[in-house]
């Protein structure tokens, strides 16, 4: 256990002590409990800078389950550190914000922090693992922390509509990532990512790869809200705001930009990998921003504008595949994509982030988020005003700030795409700067629209349900802080790009360098007339010009079908899973017992005997055998004839007592073979099971025969002397096939030495297999849960409907 | 349905401490002789269901208030926890130590840590089973 797992961990171990915080310090906001964490883990990460920052790594190790090639490994390196660093940081101002966002008397506080550390810990696992299944269980936590943070006002049904929804998604894009991560497993025999990509040649070469790409990727395009998959992020704002700027701008939906980046040295040598992750970015870039403009919910703007801003970095990405693609860094331009995504991950999540505050700002103060009932609003919150001029300039590609120069070295990025000979690239390559410059300028124009139809226009103080006034100071912190990176990144775009940006691109593309080398990051304001200036002023005249007349064009939205959406889809393939299913169950599920031990025991005939005929496992040796001694054949008699009575038995009390004593008959069987634990257990189990039969008694329905057809009664008998001759045959077979030699020796002789006992059964129960008991008794419980529940659940109906009355 | 039953109730009174005191020793011997969790927690539920047949179950609450519920959740917590204590020694999950000791009255005694495993057992099959019988004999 080292420091590093110990700071992964910590924030579910903080997790534990919050409801305990919450309950004894009431007149604190919990909040402020948590503050301390992400802060203190941000300056504990940054000390990692001085390792990475020259290409070095830090593995640490702890064994969990070596057998099978599982061990928790946490490394960092110049990508995981970037996201630690932005989970970390963000996740201090997040917190921060939020103290002043919710309000202690009316919100539930101890479960959100709960919650938020669950997903904070979670996330900080996914970017650090350094095996493939770690980092699945840490991904799937982040899915269900999620989940119940978009739930979090559970009482709405469309947050739990929204929840149930990104839930269903990502999940179903995690399993899909298992299966790639067991399909990778099978190719290269190890779960360690680090072991994975120097094995990559291998990869590519195996007939699974193309299978284990896609459900890779099914993984990162779900997490990632890309093209179909974006539907459930717009609904995901359901949840409260400091969670989607938290969740939904900075982190979780980056998990799988980091999955394909991560991933992009295995898998990039192909062309297809290049193709998809550029293709279906740039596609949910379009589709994105184009989106974005409809929207008159302040939130669903920017949720719509982050799933095309992830669009636009999962296309850069893709693009700078490419460089591993040729082999080769000497085409610079491939770099700067991967430079450009970097740059533009940590840029989004400072102008994002403080967007989202800057929503959460007017939420709270004015009770709307709709922009047409918002206006004129910049004479009353001047400090919000700027920031949210400032955070929207940056995300239309405005200079001087950050979100320029990432779109500038975007516009590079797709316009080599282009000249690519990757799959026909030179002749539909052309596509992506069309598409990538189209969506910009639908990215400039929602920008615009957020800000401008919120601060500028009318005022309409009629529509308002508070009268606005400037947020408080605690607010305002955290956007503030995340407006002045922004500015700082602008101005100074060079801060990071040693430190942070180089060792991320380093590891995304490994390959390409010596050891010890670094990529050269220089982003600069000022390229010369290129390309790429002349596309930013087209997208400024055209955009400013489809602003002015919006009312004129806007129509084309209407014009879309809305049967056609993809939430349509979604909605009615939801209804029809549920409509099949249920259809299904019902058909099997009539709520007789009996019909279900009659499934049970023909699937169990069926499966057994249909194995030991095509295996050809039947084998009689009755060479060993003992004797057949007196007393067994009697007691063997009794048993007979009180299991045939039990079928004749008028009475249900004569039953009960002929299967007691069928049951009190095998305790001796366990007597004379000498094991009288066995024989204890059989007679106090038979004892307590007896009296339970005889205090449910009256509950049990009226023993009626004659429901029963003669055709359902041969079946029972065909049944069960099915079930008779099955387990005679496997018990003979069983003593007859003896394979390998009976493992009691190794009980007989252990017992005492490792154990320290004489009982071998006890041992066994209690250490040998110790494993084993544990969850025979959590079994238990569940059962006896289970039974305590439907007893008292029944119980109450019937009280209500007595109320009724 | 309730009849005045006194002779089997002043057997009662008198076997189930017996039984109790068997059940215990059952308990004990576990690791050497026949016993252990699961048999003596069987033995102790079965005590407690002829006081049960003996008289009824609203008496027996008020003699024995437990929330059998809980007694489970304790008796898992023993398991879990025994088998977690490894942990903090570098072992793997669940595993016993265990040493002799020279104790007063019982001289040379063994102690294992597997008894508080056994405990878990024990406390869930009560549970178990006295949760499962009050709450149908309850609905009654």
């Amino acid at each position: 256990m080292s420091l590093l797992h110990l700071a992964v961990l910590s924030p579910l171990l903080l997790a534990i002590l919050i409801p305990f915080l919450h309950k004894y310090f009431k007149s604190i906001h919990t909040g402020w409990f948590l503050l301390p964490l992400p802060a203190v883990l941000f300056a504990y990460f940054l000390q990692f800078i001085s390792t990475t920052g020259h290409g070095g790594t830090v593995m640490e190790t702890v064994p969990w389950i070596s057998s099978l090639g599982i061990d928790f490994t946490l490394k960092v390196d110049g990508l995981g550190l970037l996201f630690a660093l932005l989970i970390t940081g963000i996740g201090a101002l997040v917190v921060l914000y939020s103290i002043y966002y919710l309000n202690p008397d009316k919100e539930k506080l101890n479960t959100f922090y709960v919650y938020l550390l669950l997903f904070m810990g979670a996330m900080l696992g996914v970017v650090l693992s350094d095996n493939l299944i770690v980092l699945y269980t840490f991904w799937e936590l982040t899915s269900f922390s999620s989940f119940l943070l978009i739930g979090y006002w559970n009482d709405r049904e469309r947050s739990r509509y929204g929840a149930q929804k990104s839930m269903l998604i990502t999940v179903f894009g995690g399993l899909s990532m298992l299966a790639g991560i067991l399909m990778l497993y099978i190719i290269t025999g190890t779960f360690s990512i680090s072991e994975t990509i120097e094995m990559s040649n291998e990869v590519v070469n195996h007939p699974l790869f193309t299978a284990t790409l896609i459900l890779f990727l099914l993984g990162a395009f779900t997490k990632s809200a890309q093209f179909p998959f974006h539907i459930w992020l717009p609904d995901a704002m359901e949840a409260p705001t400091p969670v989607s700027a938290y969740l939904h701008s900075a982190t979780m939906v980056k998990a799988g930009i980091y999955l394909v980046a991560r991933m992009t040295p295995v898998f990039a040598h192909s062309g297809t990998w290049v193709w998809l992750v550029a293709g279906v970015g740039v596609i949910t870039l379009f589709w994105g921003s184009f989106s974005a403009v409809k929207q008159t919910d302040l939130k669903a703007i920017l949720a719509f504008s982050t799933v095309s801003q992830l669009g636009m970095i999962m296309s850069l990405l893709g693009a700078g595949a490419a460089a591993l693609h040729y082999g080769t860094i000497e085409d610079g331009y491939y770099i700067v994509a991967v430079t450009a995504a970097v740059f533009h991950l940590i840029n989004h999540a400072t102008f994002k982030g403080s967007l989202f505050m800057v929503t959460g700002i007017i939420d709270h103060e004015t009770g709307t988020r709709d922009i047409r009932k918002l206006g004129g609003l910049m004479n009353f919150m001047p400090i919000t005003f700027t920031l949210a001029i400032i955070g929207t300039f940056s995300m239309a590609g405005i200079p001087p700030f950050n979100g320029f120069l990432s779109k500038e070295m975007f516009f590079t990025g797709m316009l080599r795409i282009a000249e690519m000979d990757i799959f026909n690239m030179d002749t539909w390559g052309i596509l992506f700067p069309i598409i990538a410059w189209t969506a910009s300028v639908f990215t400039f124009l929602y920008s615009m629209m957020y800000v401008f139809k919120t601060f500028m226009g009318k005022y309409q103080p009629e529509k308002l349900e508070t009268k606005p006034h400037e947020a408080p100071i605690g607010m305002l912190i955290s956007p503030v802080i995340l407006a002045s990176l922004v500015i700082i990144f602008g101005i100074f775009p060079n801060v990071l790009s040693h430190s942070i940006i180089s060792p991320a691109m380093g590891s995304i593309l490994p390959s390409l360098l010596e050891n010890g080398e670094g990529f050269d990051v220089h982003i600069s304001h000022w390229h010369g007339p290129t390309a790429e200036l002349f596309m930013t002023i087209g997208v400024i005249t055209i955009g400013i010009l489809l602003y002015k007349f919006m009312p004129k064009w806007a129509g084309i939205y209407s014009k879309f079908p809305s049967r056609m959406s993809f939430n349509r889809f979604y909605d009615r393939g939801l209804e029809l899973v549920e409509l099949t299913s249920k259809n299904i169950t019902r058909s099997y599920m009539t709520g007789f017992i009996r019909t279900y031990l009659v499934y049970i025991f023909t699937f169990f005939i069926l499966a057994l005997a249909s194995t030991l005929i095509f295996k050809n496992a039947f084998k009689l040796d009755m060479s060993d055998v003992a004797p057949i001694r007196f007393f067994e054949v009697v007691l063997v008699l009794i048993m007979a004839i009180s299991a045939i009575t039990i079928l004749f038995a008028k009475s249900r009390l004569t039953s009960i007592i002929l299967l007691g004593a069928v049951g009190y008959t095998v305790a001796l069987f366990f007597v004379l073979f000498r094991a009288p634990d066995l024989a204890l257990t059989q007679l106090v189990i038979e004892t307590v099971s007896v009296s339970l039969f005889l205090l449910a008694f009256y509950h049990l329905p009226q023993i009626r025969r004659n429901e029963e057809r003669i055709r359902f009664r041969a079946t029972n008998a065909l049944i069960s002397i099915g079930v008779g001759a099955i387990v005679t045959m496997i018990a003979l077979s069983a003593h007859s096939n003896k394979i390998f030699g009976s493992i009691s020796e190794y009980y007989v002789e252990n017992t005492y030495k490792k154990a320290g006992g004489e009982n071998m059964v006890n041992v066994i129960l209690v250490d040998f297999r110790g494993f084993d008991t544990m969850f025979e008794i959590t079994v238990l419980g569940i059962a006896a849960l289970g039974i305590f529940a439907m007893i008292k659940l029944r119980l109450t109906r019937g009280k209500e409907l007595d109320e009724n009355k | 349905m309730k009849t005045n039953d006194i002779i089997l109730q002043t057997v009662t009174k008198f076997t189930l401490f017996v039984i109790i005191l068997f059940s215990i020793h059952l308990f004990f011997a576990g690791h050497y002789y026949p016993g252990g969790g699961f048999i003596g927690g069987l033995m102790t539920s079965g005590a407690i269901v002829l006081l049960l047949l003996a008289f009824d179950i609203k008496t027996v609450k008020m003699i024995l208030p437990v929330d059998y519920l809980k007694v489970v959740a304790v008796g898992l917590l023993f398991a879990i926890g025994t088998g977690a204590g490894a942990l903090f020694f570098d072992k793997p999950f669940l595993t016993h130590a265990y040493t002799y000791a020279y104790l007063p009255l019982l001289g040379k005694t063994s102690l294992h840590t597997a008894v508080l495993f056994d405990t878990g057992v024990f406390l869930v099959v009560i549970g178990v089973t006295m949760t499962i019988i009050q709450t149908i004999g309850e609905s009654e």
